[in-house]
């Protein structure tokens, strides 16, 4: 065996794959929050269609989202690789439950992670999977008047079936028709169970996240007083709070929004 | 007389790794509170051995917390209910009068049941065979005060060195992981400047062995650290895998290799 695979097929050398895939995932999730604020725009979407229309066709975000989806993969399959590992590692359980103390989120990470693999399947079948590969979403012509900066916006049907978007000025108004995800959104959470759903994901991410990204500077070996304080207060606060309430805070608003 | 306890206790009869154990019930009656909880199963294997029963099997050595060979899952924990003790060490004034006690070996499939409560805990000694030592050349004795070592060093790489190798860890450990002993072992050696010329081949052989073994991965969940009877703690474990990686990733000492690793 080589090097290489000796190293990844180690005990620890798993554990180094989970933690490196799962705080690039981190990662993601900040840019994924910071891009979909712009759905508390109150200007029909106009900023978020342009927003997914920019993220599908620059390419050096597509190289990254294949990453993206690499890590997704590389994460779950480690972790029911361990998780196999682990079950076989004792094959008599205890009769009495353990009581020795140990955090909650800690001892149920393979059923959270679970939870938001099916989640990340769903939520990508509904949006990125319909915006790139289905051909039902309709269109909106967002009109500006640059003296004025008044927009109006209109639904547009375009004459080709593969139009994705188009940007054009005349006498100084400003015309963008792109591919209306917003409408989609809006209607998917206008449904109370949908919206159950992605507020119970959120609870995942947040429980998830408030063990995995600390524990993954433990398995690191990026142990140490002078900066343990920081990420443990990284680990709860950014991706343990700020991070699911703000994307829990969608579907929470456009529900709202939807019944008005 | 007066104060002392009757208890229920279910205990793991197992005759050996082959056949397969069950719970069997016993009486623990007039027990004294101030007895340890091996001189309370003491107590039950005298009544048994009168009765011309089997006596219950378990490890025990030192009885003063310091040999790391008694075990027993008490109650769901480790050594019982009480923090930074082992079970020699836990009196029988922690349980109340009347209280059930149910008593099972460490659970691993690296630790087989040798009888009853009894494990083979030898997966740690070959651990501990694969590099847990520093090899000292023959030579004339070098003056002690030779090899400065940091007060904080001496004193973290001791902390380390308290680990009496009793498989708590694993015990409590929900993937049966045995990273804290491993660890604790890399660590007190790995400090020391002693233990520099074999750091990083130490490091690679002994979780190489520990992976051989069967044990389980860890999660960080903590609960080895909390159940430790000597306090080692999830830290080592970080120590592990720095020296790990970096002997693994940065440390190859073929700087006139010219095959280029292939």
């Amino acid at each position: 065996m080589s090097e290489f695979k000796q190293t990844f097929n180690s005990s620890l050398g798993k554990k180094l794959l989970m933690a490196l895939t799962g705080l690039f995932l981190c990662t993601f999730l900040i840019v994924h929050l910071g891009g979909n604020l712009l759905l508390f725009k109150h200007d029909q979407g106009f900023a978020f269609n342009s927003y997914a229309n920019f993220l599908t066709h620059f390419p050096p975000i597509e190289v990254v989202a294949y990453l993206l989806y690499l890590a997704i993969l590389v994460h779950s399959i480690y972790a029911l690789v361990l998780t196999i590992k682990n079950r076989r590692a004792r094959p008599v359980g205890y009769a009495v439950q353990s009581k020795s103390p140990q955090s909650w989120s800690s001892k149920n990470m393979g059923l959270l992670g679970a939870i938001l693999l099916l989640f990340i399947v769903i939520h990508m079948g509904d949006f990125w999977f319909t915006y790139k590969y289905n051909n039902i979403l309709g269109f909106k012509e967002y009109r500006t008047n640059q003296i004025t900066g008044e927009t109006t916006v209109t639904a547009f049907t375009p004459s080709n079936p593969d139009f994705e978007r188009s940007y054009a000025t005349e006498n100084n108004v400003e015309i963008v028709r792109v591919k209306d995800l917003h409408a989609r959104i809006q209607w998917s959470f206008s449904h109370l169970w949908y919206v159950a759903f992605y507020v119970i994901a959120m609870g995942a991410v947040s429980f998830h996240l408030l063990h995995g990204f600390q524990s993954a500077f433990k398995t690191l070996g990026w142990v140490h007083k002078k900066y343990n304080g920081i990420v443990y207060f990284i680990g709860t606060w950014l991706f343990a709070v700020i991070i699911p309430v703000g994307f829990a805070l969608m579907p929470i608003v456009y529900y709202i929004q939807s019944l008005s | 007389m007066s104060g002392h306890m009757n208890l229920t206790l279910k205990v793991w009869r197992q005759k050996n790794a082959q056949t397969p154990g069950k719970f069997v019930t016993y009486k623990a009656e007039n027990i004294s509170p101030d007895m340890s909880f091996l001189e309370m199963l003491d107590v039950v294997n005298e009544s048994l051995t009168h009765k011309k029963e089997d006596p219950i099997h378990f490890d025990h050595d030192c009885r003063e917390g310091i040999c790391g060979m008694c075990s027993l899952y008490i109650n769901g924990r480790p050594h019982g209910p009480k923090r930074a003790i082992t079970t020699c060490q836990l009196h029988m004034r922690s349980f109340s009068d009347g209280e059930t006690i149910t008593i099972e070996p460490w659970r691993s499939a690296a630790f087989p049941i040798v009888k009853d409560l009894a494990t083979d805990r030898s997966a740690f000694d070959r651990i501990q065979q694969a590099g847990g030592y520093v090899s000292v050349n023959t030579g004339g004795v070098p003056d002690a005060n030779s090899t400065p070592i940091p007060k904080v060093i001496a004193d973290e790489a001791f902390n380390s060195a308290t680990c009496i190798g009793c498989g708590a860890c694993v015990a409590a450990c929900k993937n049966a992981s045995a990273m804290l002993f491993t660890s604790a072992k890399i660590t007190q050696l790995g400090m020391l400047p002693q233990g520099q010329p074999e750091r990083y081949s130490r490091v690679q052989a002994m979780v190489a062995q520990m992976d051989q073994e069967g044990f389980g991965n860890c999660t960080n969940t903590g609960a080895c650290e909390a159940e430790c009877p000597k306090e080692i703690t999830l830290n080592n474990i970080a120590f592990m895998n720095n020296d790990f990686f970096s002997a693994k990733l940065f440390r190859e000492q073929h700087a006139h290799d010219h095959t280029g690793g292939e």
